[in-house]
Parts: structure tokens; C-alpha cells; sequence
């Protein structure tokens, strides 16, 4: 950590933060010498009773949930894992969440306090170990999804869940529309929902909870089980299933849940219950934008030409604050420069 | 006092019934919730339009005018406090429910419009608002927004912060933001974090898009009662690490059982230490699952008695005796002062065993009421502010309770905030980086300080003043500042 500081302190020229590296296609391509926080690792500590884990950002994700799943609990934003060395820190800069967002919460939701070094090299703690705090700003979900523009991530404090004591995965054929109609039918009415996704005809949704629950659940949706269905929710959460195999350029539009099919060019694969969109398509970054902005969402690129930018572009208002705040944690503009937007 | 300049001003952009100039009119406004602070402002504007409230910010900025924010004034760290030579600027007419859209489960709403009345309108789509602050009869979501309010039912459902989707603010500028949106995240930095629970130092909130939740089939309310403090903490451990996620774990200690029950005949077992509401909820099978699990689990960690509800009826009656605990403890004494500390449960043994020890040392008694599912104490102290210095002795009893919180990990305030109650207390939860960096986030939305002066943040002058007169477990504060 100490070292970590230095090199920010002696830092003339932008730094490029990275630790495992699973993710270095996101954002911005962007210059600068890279600053190696892999090492700053390990579990601080972890009280199952508290519901409370706190991580040095470092420390692998596949770490942090094996020990968490040995004491029957789990990470309940089901974060994405874009290779084996994706780390904590990555995660929350990213601000990435998988499957179970919708019914369970965001990376954001979970993280209780950060500490983190400033583009002065000053270490600063906000937030704390505890599930209800409102003391002061709430800086340390302000660097989630900051894509370490704001601060290297140093130490994170989450709540943790209890893992659902039985899941099931059950699909339906039925086009899109009518799968769309269904995931927030559904999700307006008490049942365990944790997943719902749609691809080519095929809707596929997940149950969580007690077995009993799951299993009546099941009885009154209907449905067919399916038998891999871990695998399945994996291979959407972590881009390994068939889908994202290929040249053409992957979008990511988030939407309200309820936006009607898009009949944008490309084949698409719905997750979070209707709220993302995950488009495989050659059209134009400006059409793609263009929808998604009138449905009120935003769409990302996750790969193909960057020369559009990889993020829906902000307001001006909302873009002068954003720079404020850059110029108040990083005023001399070290910090992953130009990952997100350019002057951030 | 406020110039005649501003009124003038004001007068100009409000019609006569939008303005309060008269002392009687005044009067009721002169505090939150938190009465033992009162300060009767200059001016009250009550705007009706959004256009008002705009050219009324714009008064504000171009005169150096401060600006103090509120809605229903249920807040309870004095975080609506006037102050002197300040608009104080009430949202309470902007209390149109906007949208409500079961299809997308959400609400857009007026910041005045009441916690409540949010569930109440969605009800009839089996639908309601998670967060449910014990004011919530009263309070007003804009304030909720700008105090991060919570409620018994955060372990499971989490706080305002966890279900807002989207708020439209103004800053003191004049700019609208739109910050966040219906759907699940938005491009760029995440401000709904920053805005919600910033006391009104950031923006006025001029509509709030809420997400709604389906209302659970079924709800199960367990009591248990054990002859020690200790056992009852440990139970709560128990249950949750046992896998279990109840909707709310209440705890109350003897003083809060015997007033409560006196008050509300809630039929709670009255030679209990301690007593443990445990109330689960989710689909019929999930709660039968539940109840059962928990009574092991409960009865294994000693309780006395197990009593799972029959009925509605006796749920409501079990809740009612918890939902009475402060005007049940307000009837012991003349007065009484709310803390609201969190901390890891595992500290609740140390922590309640050195509460007891200072209400002896204080000769203040201080009943306990716990949101012990999230780690969130409420010690009520009892006072009679009649007698001399009584007040001055019950803070000063809170704000120790306050950072024996801190010393065990815990921060000094779960969901009532910070306002000018626990200003100091900020001095000891956090060092003067982190206190600066604040500022240095108010400098980006208000540069001039405008928008709830002296609230929430201290400058590092006041910390260093505070840790002069107070200085907790011998360590000196800010040892890098001067002292004066």
C-alpha cells in the first residue's frame, strides 16, 4: 500500500491501474505506465454472523467466494468473472453485477465502505463494517462504477448473503416479447425469482430459495427443468456461453425492464428480467445510442471499434459536475485518465 | 437577520400564502424532531412550482442568502434546523403521487409526498415502498432522499439508497440533473449515491422515481424472551448465520420491555432480560420453513420462552409493543434523548454492559431498543429537561454512547444522520483527510456553502475545538491542528 502511494506521489504522467488484468478491453483505451495493485491482497476479515466480509481489492473473486460458500453464503450480486484472475477492486471499479441484480441488489448496494488512495497518493476511509451507516457522504459507492478514475481501490467492506437453500432453472419457448411480458409479470408478484433471461426463442428463468418454496413455485409456473442450469447463468454471467463467441461488436444496453423488443439489427440476449440487453450487432454507434437513450437507458460497447466512445455520452450539466469531482479526488488527473470519458 | 433585499425578493417570486414573514407563523417551523434545538427562522417559503423554487435558489445565490431545506420536519438530528439569516425553504406542498406504473414497479413522486402514502396508493397493484422509517406515517420521501432513511426491515430490504431508482435535483446553480434512472444503472459516476443521504448540502430534490416490491404472500412474527442480554445478541448471530435473512430482528432490553408493555399491552413476558422480535417473510413455504428453523435456532441459543403468532392479530400485537417503545419509554420520564449508533452485533454484549455502566455513572437510566438484525441501537435516555443542566448532561451521556460506538467498529449514526445533533461525533468517526475530502464534494456542488451551512460536515476549527474539551480515550484528535 505504502508503495502504491509513492508511485502515485512521484507520478508526472497518467497511471493505468490493474490487478488481474481480466478486464483491461473495458473502458477507454488509454496511455500511461500501468500500476500493479495485484499484490495488495488477502481477507481481512470475515464474520458469517455479521453478514459482513472485508477484502484487500486485490484478493482473486474466486477466493472470495470459496471461502464465503464454505460458510453457506455468497457475493449476492453474482459478479461476472472475465477469466480467473478477476479481482475484488476490479470488480467494484467496473461496478459490474450479474444475474441475480434485479431481485437482489447491485455491486453498489453491497459495499458498505471503501478505503482508497487519492490521485494525491492520500489514504482516505469512508464508510465502515456495519449494514446501516449514514454518516457523512457516501463516497465509498461513489467509486463504484468510477472505474478507478476517483481513487485506486485499496480495501472494501460488503455484505454478504445467505445462499439460497435450493435453486432451479426452468424454460419456455416463446419469442421475445411475450418473454418480456412474462419476466415482469412476474417479477411484480411474490415469487423467488433470482434470474431471467431470454435468447432465440428461449426463456429461460431461475427460482431461489426454500425447497419447498422453489418446488411450488415451480408447479405453478411451469416450465422445463433445466438440468444445467448453473452452467447456463455462468456462461451468460462470465460471456463464455456460444453467444459471445464471435467478431461481430458486443453492446450492452441497460433499460427499464419493461422496454419492448428493440428490433435493432443483431441478435440480442436479454438478462436481468428485461433490463439488460446484450446486442451482438454491426449498426452504427449512433443508431444503437440513439434507441437506447429514447427508451431512457444507456448503451456501452464491451468490444469492437472504440472510435464512437464506449459510453452513452452525458449531459453537459451532469458532465461539469462529473469534472469537478474528478478535479477534487485526482486534481492532477493520474488516475486511469480518459478510461470512462475523456478530461475524467 | 435576513435583508430586506431578500424579502423583497421573495416577495417578487411568491404570492402572499407561499411566504411566512410573522413570528406565530414562524414558530412552528423553529424545529425538527429533534426539539431540544430551536431556532425560529427569518423566512418561511412554502413554493408551489417548480419555477418558484428555482427563482427562489436563484434569490439565494445571487444574494449570498443560505438555504436550509424540509419537508414534514420528522427528522430527528436536526437536520431542518433553521438557520440564522437563512430561507428556510419548505417542499411540504409538492405532495403529488405522479406515476405510478405496475408494470415496471415504480413510483414517480413529488419530494412532499408522504412515505406512506407511497405504499398505500401502490397497494392496489399488491405492490408497496420497502423503506419504512417509524415516521413514516409523516415523514416525506424528499426528506427521506436527503437523510438516507431507514427502518426495521433494512437487513433484507435495505435502505432509501437501495430503492431509488432515479431523483431530479436542483443545484444551488440552477442546473437540473437528472441522476440515476428507471433503468438498473446509468453512464458515469454514481451521484444517486453521493445525493441520497447528503442532508440537503448538495441539491433540492424536485421528483424521486422509487422502485416498488411485490408484497410478500405471507408474513410470520416470532417472540422470544431470554434472561440475559448476551444470549438474546447471540440468538441474533445465530439465526443469520444459520441462513436465514429475517425481514426484521428486533431487540429490546428489560427498561424498554416493562415501559412498552405498560403502554401498549403487547403481552411481552415481563421478568425477560431481553426479548427478540423475529419476523420472516416470502411465499407460504418459505415462511413455514422459516418459523420452524428459527424457533430451533432460538430455543438452542436459550430462550425462555418461544412464541410464534397465531394470527394477525396477535402479529400486530407482538409489533405493537415495539412500535410503542419511545412514546412507552417518553412516558417514564418528562424526556427523553434518541441515540442512534450502530455496530457489529458481535459488540453488543460489551457495548450495552458499558451503556449500563455510564446511565449509572450519568444517573440517567437509558432504556434499549435494537434494530439488531442490522447492528442499529437506539438507547433512549431519560431526562427531565427542567432540572438544571439535565439536557447538557444527556447529551453528553449520548455522545459518549455515540463514540463507544465508533471504539467497537460501529459509526455514530445508522439512518437518523448527522444534522447539527452529532456534529462533533463526525470529529471522532472520521480523521481530517476524510473530513476535507467532504468538504471538498460540497465545494463541487456548492462552492459558496449555501445550501444547510454548519450541518453534517464540522470544519476541522470545530474538531479541533471539540477534541480540545473532549478528548475520548486519552487520544488527542487532529494532533496536526493548532488548538485554541
Amino acid at each position: 500500500m505504502q508503495k502504491i502511494a509513492e508511485i502515485i506521489r512521484a507520478a508526472q504522467t497518467p497511471l493505468r491501474i490493474r490487478a488481474g488484468g481480466t478486464k483491461d478491453w473495458h473502458g477507454e483505451n488509454i496511455a500511461g505506465e500501468v500500476l500493479d495493485v495485484s499484490a495488495n491482497t488477502g481477507i481481512v476479515s470475515y464474520e458469517p454472523g455479521e453478514l459482513v466480509l472485508t477484502a484487500r481489492c486485490g484478493t482473486p473473486l474466486a477466493e472470495i467466494e470459496a471461502l464465503l460458500d464454505r460458510h453457506g453464503q455468497m457475493l449476492a450480486f453474482e459478479p461476472p468473472h472475465y477469466g480467473t484472475t478477476s479481482t475484488l477492486g476490479g470488480t467494484l471499479a467496473c461496478g459490474l453485477s450479474g444475474p441475480r441484480r434485479p431481485y437482489t441488489g447491485s455491486a453498489r448496494d453491497f459495499v458498505l465502505g471503501m478505503e482508497i488512495l487519492d490521485g494525491n497518493g492520500q489514504h482516505l476511509k469512508f464508510g465502515g463494517q456495519v449494514i446501516k451507516n449514514v454518516a457523512g457522504y457516501d463516497v465509498s459507492r461513489l467509486m463504484v462504477g468510477a472505474l478507478g478514475t476517483l481513487g485506486v481501490l485499496l480495501q472494501a467492506s460488503l455484505k454478504v448473503l445467505p445462499k439460497p437453500q435450493s435453486e432451479m432453472t426452468m424454460q419456455f419457448e416463446c419469442d421475445e416479447t411475450e418473454a418480456l411480458r412474462r419476466m415482469n409479470e412476474w417479477a411484480g408478484k411474490p415469487i423467488p425469482l433470482s434470474a431471467g433471461a431470454w435468447l432465440s426463442g428461449v426463456f429461460t428463468v431461475r427460482l431461489s430459495g426454500a425447497e419447498s418454496s422453489v418446488h411450488a413455485a415451480h408447479n405453478k409456473l411451469g416450465g422445463e427443468v433445466h438440468e444445467h442450469g448453473a452452467e447456463f447463468w455462468k456462461g451468460l454471467r462470465d460471456h463464455s456461453a456460444a453467444f459471445f463467441q464471435d467478431e461481430v461488436p458486443l453492446w450492452r444496453l441497460s433499460l427499464p425492464s419493461t422496454t419492448p423488443a428493440l428490433s435493432l439489427p443483431g441478435k440480442q440476449f436479454i438478462n436481468w428480467g428485461g433490463a439488460e440487453r446484450w446486442l451482438k450487432s454491426d449498426a452504427p454507434a449512433t443508431e444503437i445510442r440513439a434507441r437506447a437513450a429514447a427508451h431512457v437507458g444507456h448503451a456501452t460497447l464491451y468490444s469492437g471499434d472504440k472510435t464512437a466512445g464506449v459510453f452513452q455520452p452525458l449531459p453537459d450539466a451532469l458532465m461539469k459536475y462529473h469534472r469537478r469531482l474528478k478535479q477534487q479526488f485526482d486534481p492532477r488527473g493520474i488516475l486511469n485518465a480518459g478510461r470512462m470519458y475523456p478530461g475524467l | 437577520m435576513i435583508s430586506n433585499e431578500v424579502i423583497r425578493r421573495l416577495q417578487s417570486i411568491l404570492p402572499p400564502h407561499c411566504l411566512l414573514l410573522v413570528r406565530e407563523d414562524l414558530k412552528p417551523f423553529e424545529s425538527d424532531g429533534l426539539t431540544a434545538f430551536r431556532n425560529t427562522p427569518d423566512v418561511v417559503a412554502l413554493p408551489e412550482t417548480e419555477e418558484q423554487v428555482r427563482q427562489v435558489l436563484a434569490a439565494c445565490r445571487e444574494t449570498g442568502t443560505p438555504v436550509v431545506f424540509r419537508g414534514a420536519g420528522t427528522g430527528v438530528s436536526g437536520g431542518a434546523l433553521p438557520v440564522d439569516g437563512a430561507v428556510l425553504l419548505a417542499m411540504t406542498k409538492f405532495n403529488r403521487i405522479l406515476h405510478i406504473d405496475p408494470a415496471s414497479r415504480t413510483a414517480r413522486v413529488q419530494p412532499g409526498v408522504r412515505n406512506l402514502a407511497i405504499s398505500e396508493a401502490a397497494a392496489a397493484y399488491g405492490l408497496y415502498y420497502a423503506p419504512d422509517p417509524s415516521s413514516q406515517i409523516a415523514c416525506t420521501i424528499g426528506g427521506n432522499v436527503a437523510e438516507n432513511s431507514g427502518g426495521v426491515h433494512c437487513l433484507k430490504y435495505g435502505l432509501t439508497v437501495h430503492n431509488v431508482l432515479s431523483i431530479r435535483v436542483l443545484t444551488i446553480e440552477g442546473e437540473e440533473l437528472v441522476i440515476g434512472s428507471e433503468a438498473m444503472d446509468s453512464p458515469g459516476y454514481d451521484l444517486s449515491a453521493l445525493m441520497i443521504g447528503s442532508e440537503g448540502m448538495l441539491a433540492v430534490t424536485l421528483e424521486i422515481t422509487v422502485k416498488l416490491l411485490p408484497k410478500p404472500e405471507r408474513t410470520q412474527v416470532v417472540l422470544a424472551a431470554f434472561d440475559d442480554v448476551e444470549k438474546g445478541g447471540a440468538a441474533v448471530g445465530a439465526i443469520i448465520s444459520g441462513g436465514i435473512l429475517p425481514a426484521g430482528l428486533e431487540m429490546m432490553d428489560k427498561l424498554a420491555i416493562e415501559a412498552a408493555e405498560a403502554y401498549a399491552h403487547a403481552g411481552y413476558p415481563l421478568d425477560a432480560e431481553a426479548i427478540l422480535l423475529v419476523e420472516v417473510d416470502g411465499t407460504q413455504e418459505e415462511v413455514s420453513e422459516d418459523v420452524m428453523r428459527v424457533r430451533e435456532v432460538l430455543l438452542a441459543s436459550g430462550a425462555t420462552e418461544v412464541r410464534t403468532a397465531r394470527d394477525e392479530a396477535e402479529q400486530k400485537k407482538f409489533w405493537a409493543g415495539r412500535k410503542a417503545a419511545f412514546p412507552a419509554v417518553g412516558r417514564l420520564a418528562p424526556d427523553y434523548y434518541c441515540m442512534d449508533g450502530t455496530i457489529p452485533r458481535k459488540a453488543l454484549p460489551a457495548v450495552l454492559r458499558r451503556i449500563a455502566e455510564l446511565s449509572v455513572e450519568y444517573a440517567l437510566p437509558v432504556a434499549n431498543v435494537f434494530h439488531a438484525g442490522d447492528g442499529n441501537l437506539h438507547p433512549l435516555i431519560l431526562y427531565d429537561a427542567n432540572q438544571p443542566n439535565a439536557w447538557q448532561k444527556a447529551e453528553r451521556l449520548g455522545a459518549d454512547i455515540l463514540e463507544l460506538c465508533v471504539e467497537h467498529g460501529g459509526t455514530i449514526t445508522g439512518e437518523h444522520g448527522v444534522g447539527v445533533e452529532k456534529i462533533n461525533q463526525m470529529c471522532v468517526q472520521f480523521g481530517s483527510d476524510e473530513l476535507q475530502a467532504f468538504h471538498g464534494v460540497k465545494a463541487c456542488f456548492d462552492s459558496d456553502g449555501l445550501l444547510n451551512p454548519g450541518k453534517a460536515v464540522p470544519t476541522l476549527h470545530r474538531c479541533a475545538e471539540y477534541g480540545a474539551m473532549h478528548v475520548p480515550g486519552g487520544k488527542l484528535p487532529f494532533p496536526e491542528l493548532p488548538r485554541f
